[in-house]
């Protein structure tokens, strides 16, 4: 059995009245990939934020395995262009090591980059100083907030063959934000639907075809772009194959949004 | 040349060496507005000063170092905007220090002096005072470098990676608070903001690397008051608007160069 490096338990979040998170349960095991995926709004980033410890909930319990440490990648870098910063400085505020920052910059392929000012960067280019960033202190749990954020479609899905690259490589759990299944489907081993609380969660292809998860998000077309919006007698899986629509979805309760 | 100006010379100087790295801060966290508060509260400092029958430097330093935590305690509050908050403050905090100041003030204070400066009559205390400061501030901010820094770049990143970022920012609104404080000399509450801001912004055309900026800006602002010296001498203006303006000089000439980073 590997061991868990993160278990919440029932973790409860509100805003004055506004519930935030409710209920939600997860474990993180060492080298796996989950996903956390859901609509605008359904506490994705609030609910990392409490795994990293910079937000307390207001209930539920959270223990981390013991000498966790993590790597973070927050959703996108705000630099005031008053500050004079090159990639290399940038890397310097969390080790001050610089055959690992060479490294990290090397796996993350912006070697070329790293005398270069930080605010010369691309969208593509500053998710993977990000990440780079993030791989620094050679942690054994990676936390992505939206990695993909700002990068084109072709971009997107060489950032999650890198993310899991790394985690092979690495030997690191990674736990990833995203907001579309497809492209991360292949990177990942978990996928927690989020709408507030654990819609339904288990390995990706069961929960892209889970009532849950199509209510959230309608159905995935491969190019990931197509919207489903007219009705069949029956629904194709990921692949394209023709499926039943009431197919049975791992341990997911029934439940409605209303 | 005669003694004031040595003594004004020193005192704009100890300022300006300190008023640079913080100044740099200023402009990259885009605490200008902070800067203001503190600047016009501590003409509350020389009221109560005055009321209260103690030494009107220690007055001032206290309110400073008391706001700046108050504001820390604030900000965390997220219920507020923090830019409205400051302005209510800041205006408020100034007008409660004219108001004051005119009231128990009997006509004993120059009140021209606390707002725009009174650098040519700065005493052996007041530099004591300056250098005393000076020995606080420069060692705690290359302590505490690295983690301003960081803090500066991401906070959240910076919490992640260890930092403990609310004492780090509470130190940093702490400091500024002390170079306000002793800054009320040289260039008075309401100009004080230009000299933190004006050599920061300067400086950042001519460097590369958070450090060069914040040594080019404590070498702009000593400039600067030397500028100001020589106009107050051979043009009689006075002196700490007189090291603003040559400040705002020396930042025109600095939009001719492009940024090199």
């Amino acid at each position: 059995m590997t061991p868990v490096l993160i278990e919440a338990h029932d973790l409860h979040l509100q805003f004055d009245q506004r519930t935030v998170l409710n209920n939600v349960s997860l474990a993180i095991r060492a080298a796996e990939i989950v996903t956390v995926i859901g609509p605008n709004g359904a506490g994705k980033t609030s609910l990392v934020k409490i795994i990293l410890g910079l937000q307390k909930a207001t209930s539920g319990t959270l223990a981390r395995a013991k000498g966790l440490r993590i790597g973070y990648m927050p959703q996108k870098l705000h630099i005031d262009r008053s500050l004079p910063l090159s990639v290399h400085r940038f890397m310097q505020l969390a080790l001050r090591d610089d055959q690992a920052i060479a490294g990290c910059l090397a796996l993350t392929g912006i070697s070329h980059l790293e005398r270069a000012p930080v605010h010369a960067l691309s969208g593509g280019e500053t998710q993977r100083l990000l990440l780079a960033r993030a791989l620094l202190r050679s942690p054994n749990l990676l936390v992505l907030d939206e990695p993909v954020q700002g990068v084109d479609v072709a971009g997107q899905s060489r950032l999650y063959q890198l993310i899991a690259d790394i985690r092979q490589q690495q030997q690191c759990a990674v736990l990833m934000v995203s907001h579309d299944l497809h492209l991360v489907m292949e990177a990942t081993d978990t996928v927690i639907c989020l709408n507030q609380h654990v819609c339904c969660h288990g390995h990706p292809e069961t929960v892209s075809e889970h009532p849950a998860f199509l209510e959230l998000f309608g159905h995935v077309a491969p190019t990931g772009i197509a919207v489903y919006t007219h009705h069949h007698d029956h629904s194709h899986n990921i692949h394209g194959e023709i499926s039943a629509r009431q197919s049975s979805a791992g341990a997911c309760k029934e439940h409605s949004h209303a | 040349m005669p003694d004031f100006l040595y003594f004004a010379l020193a005192a704009g100087c100890g300022v300006a060496l300190c008023a640079g790295p913080l100044g740099c801060f200023a402009v990259w966290r885009r605490m200008a507005y902070f800067g203001d508060t503190l600047a016009h509260s501590a003409l509350t400092g020389v009221a109560f000063g005055l009321i209260l029958s103690v030494n009107i430097n220690v007055a001032v330093t206290l309110l400073c170092l008391l706001l700046a935590l108050l504001l820390v305690v604030l900000q965390n509050n997220r219920n507020i905007a923090t830019d409205t908050l400051l302005g209510i403050l800041s205006h408020s905090m100034l007008a409660l220090g004219l108001v004051v100041v005119s009231v128990f003030g009997d006509g004993r204070v120059d009140l021209y002096a606390y707002l725009f400066g009174d650098l040519l009559a700065a005493t052996s205390a007041d530099l004591l005072a300056i250098y005393l400061t000076a020995a606080i501030i420069l060692p705690i901010l290359l302590w505490l470098w690295r983690p301003l820094l960081a803090i500066t770049v991401d906070e959240d990143l910076a919490r992640v990676e260890g930092v403990p970022v609310t004492l780090v920012r509470t130190s940093l609104m702490l400091l500024m608070a002390l170079v306000i404080a002793v800054a009320m000399k040289v260039v008075g509450v309401l100009l004080i903001t230009a000299l933190l801001i004006l050599p920061a912004a300067t400086s950042r055309r001519l460097v590369t690397t958070p450090e060069q900026m914040a040594i080019c800006a404590s070498g702009l602002g000593m400039l600067a008051i030397v500028g100001g010296l020589a106009a107050s001498w051979w043009l009689d203006t006075p002196a700490g608007p007189s090291a603003v303006l040559s400040a705002s000089t020396f930042f025109a000439l600095s939009l001719a160069r492009r940024p090199a980073i």
